[in-house]
């Protein structure tokens, strides 16, 4: 099966800083593939080159298997891949209803009376956010006053109505408390059961291994591995973050004799 | 596994959820403190009328005209807010637009409707200079504008003395000039004569009707008004959704300048008149209407009916102080009182709006 997505020994330069070096992922539909690692890994960067937002310096990047090049995120949204921002999803002024429609409003009416199809948007909303079961009240509430992971859910079902075939999610739980990070994980599993690609960034190997199938760990700008959920355990990829013999070293040190 | 754990179905809203009350409803419209203190000051200035007009034809038609004449600007000016920009240009703007429409019909002798378009378009320049320099430069606008404010006044007086013998006003004679009868009857005449009324309504009052009914419709039902909102509201989450931020703020401030060239011309149509310095100042008075009105200081929230309803009360504060027989100096006392009012009150509805979980 052709990945959706596909980078392969992809690098990125900024002057002399080394930013990302020959880093390789696929996604397919499907499928959820994590990219975890701590502050300054590169995750950020890897996340514009996926998006659009800027291409690699070396490397292949594959759209269902062909060799593209985005010019902006624009064209990587017309390609069915959709981008959630951690803080930059949503206006928390606005109504839910208007939030989920922003930038793509539907519209009815002609000439100088094309108007906003309120009715329209308002009823699309709720069927769409309760089809992911989501309960949003009132699509007329804020979207400030909705929780941190009822926020990324509506982000989340917004891109997915929007035609996006492969998501990619910066950090979605890194904000959020146990409870509310496993609202937006449910959305991630849930999304990959509707035969959707999911790239998952965090830097939270608990949250990624329950919907993980592939996890790809970056330090410092390289790929400390690419490993399959069935050839790695949750412990190892917690260690395999923190810095394996560093994680070891710590724990020892702050061990109490029992 | 907290995947496993946290159930959310589809079927039945959240038990812990009491339903939005009615009154929450009411409280989340932005434009619900400035209704409650329309009626309170209208109330108020019924009371203490001394004259008993307030209640009349007469009494209304003063306070309509005056609301009118700074509802015109302060609907655009709240639309501006909302999409988070100030312009403070715009009272300097309403002089130097009626001034150029005098110039260039009693000096250059143009036909009025010539000289009306020529105003409107070189204040939309204005507003063009303004807004591409704001999301250019992003400076605050209030900077840029303040900028714009100083240099359009220093013409507006400069201008006028120098092409006008040194006279500051610049007076034109209806009937010699082409086109300016009509013009007036547009803009600057009245409707519905009585004996109740012998002056009738001015038409200023339809300007301000119409201006809050159309913004009122851009504002709710276009996408462009759902983009107002949210350039105010999120820049960045906007750009990230492909809300066109920068256009839409260029136009927001192009906007406001026509309406301050709308102001312009209805009061050089209404006197036949024009002088320099005039309408220096009213910009504060466009912003008070806004911010009583409910629109929020930091953009992304407001109204247009309640900026149009904060022009109101600032209309029946102006002509209530006099039916009242109160010395007008106490106008101003009154403004800023309902300033501070009408923020203390939006902040409350504001946070209720915002209440997390309700």
């Amino acid at each position: 099966m052709t990945p959706i997505l596909e980078v392969q020994g992809i690098s990125k330069f900024f002057g002399s800083v080394n930013a990302l070096q020959d880093i390789s992922l696929a996604v397919q539909a499907g499928q959820v593939t994590c990219v975890l690692g701590d502050n300054g890994a590169g995750k950020s960067t890897l996340i514009k080159i996926l998006s659009g937002v800027f291409g690699p310096d070396k490397g292949d990047f594959l759209v269902d298997g062909s060799p593209t090049r985005f010019a902006s995120p624009r064209d990587a949204r017309s390609a069915g891949i959709a981008t959630v921002y951690q803080d930059l999803a949503m206006v928390p002024l606005m109504s839910v209803w208007r939030n989920f429609f922003l930038g793509s409003e539907p519209t009815k009416g002609w000439g100088p009376f094309r108007r906003f199809d309120v009715a329209t948007a308002k009823r699309l909303t709720s069927t769409e956010l309760k089809a992911m079961g989501i309960d949003v009240r009132d699509p007329d509430q804020t979207v400030g006053t909705l929780s941190g992971g009822e926020r990324q859910s509506v982000a989340i079902a917004r891109a997915i109505h929007f035609g996006a075939r492969l998501l990619i999610l910066d950090e979605p739980t890194s904000a959020l408390g146990v409870k509310q990070a496993g609202v937006v994980l449910r959305r991630i599993a849930q999304a990959r059961e509707q035969g959707l690609g999911v790239i998952f960034i965090t830097h939270n190997p608990h949250h990624a291994y329950p919907v993980g199938d592939r996890f790809v760990v970056l330090k410092r700008g390289k790929s400390l591995g690419n490993f399959a959920r069935s050839e790695i355990e949750r412990d190892e990829l917690v260690r395999l973050m923190a810095g394996g013999a560093e994680l070891d070293e710590l724990s020892h040190e702050l061990e109490r004799p029992v | 596994m907290t995947t496993r754990q946290t159930e959310i179905t589809a079927a039945g809203p959240d038990e812990r959820l009491a339903r939005t009350s009615g009154l929450t409803r009411a409280l989340r419209r932005p434009a619900f403190g400035a209704l409650l203190g329309a009626v309170v000051v209208f109330v108020l200035f019924a009371v203490t009328d001394q004259q008993g007009l307030w209640l009349t034809q007469t009494g209304f038609e003063s306070w309509a005209q005056q609301a009118s004449f700074y509802g015109i600007m302060a609907v655009p000016v709240g639309l501006l807010m909302i999409g988070g920009e100030f312009d403070l240009s715009t009272g300097g703007m309403t002089g130097f637009t009626a001034i150029i429409t005098a110039l260039l019909i009693s000096k250059l002798g143009w036909n009025a409707w010539v000289a009306i378009a020529v105003t409107f378009v070189v204040a939309g320049l204005v507003g063009l200079l303004n807004g591409y320099v704001v999301v250019k430069s992003k400076l605050p606008s209030f900077i840029v504008t303040l900028a714009t404010y100083f240099v359009v006044r220093g013409l507006s007086i400069g201008g006028v003395l120098l092409v006008n013998n040194g006279q500051s006003s610049i007076s034109v004679a209806t009937g010699t000039h082409s086109g300016l009868a009509s013009a007036k009857a547009v803009f600057g005449s009245s409707f519905g004569k009585s004996t109740a009324l012998p002056n009738g309504y001015s038409t200023e009052i339809l300007w301000f009707v119409a201006v809050t009914v159309v913004a009122t419709w851009i504002l709710a039902r276009t996408r462009y008004g759902n983009w107002v909102t949210a350039s105010g509201g999120d820049q960045d989450a906007a750009r990230n959704v492909g809300v066109p931020v920068q256009r839409t703020k260029i136009s927001l401030f192009v906007m406001t300048s026509l309406a301050t060239a709308l102001v312009g011309v209805i009061s050089f149509t209404q006197t036949s008149n024009a002088v320099a310095e005039q309408g220096v100042g009213n910009e504060f008075y466009f912003i008070i209407a806004a911010v009583a009105g409910g629109c929020l200081l930091t953009g992304g929230y407001g109204s247009v009916v309640g900026a149009a309803l904060g022009a109101c009360i600032i209309g029946m504060a102006l002509e209530g102080v006099i039916y009242a027989g109160w010395d007008s100096s106490w106008d101003f006392t009154f403004l800023g009182a309902i300033l501070f009012l009408a923020v203390g009150v939006n902040t409350i509805i504001y946070r209720r709006a915002m209440r997390a979980r309700r």
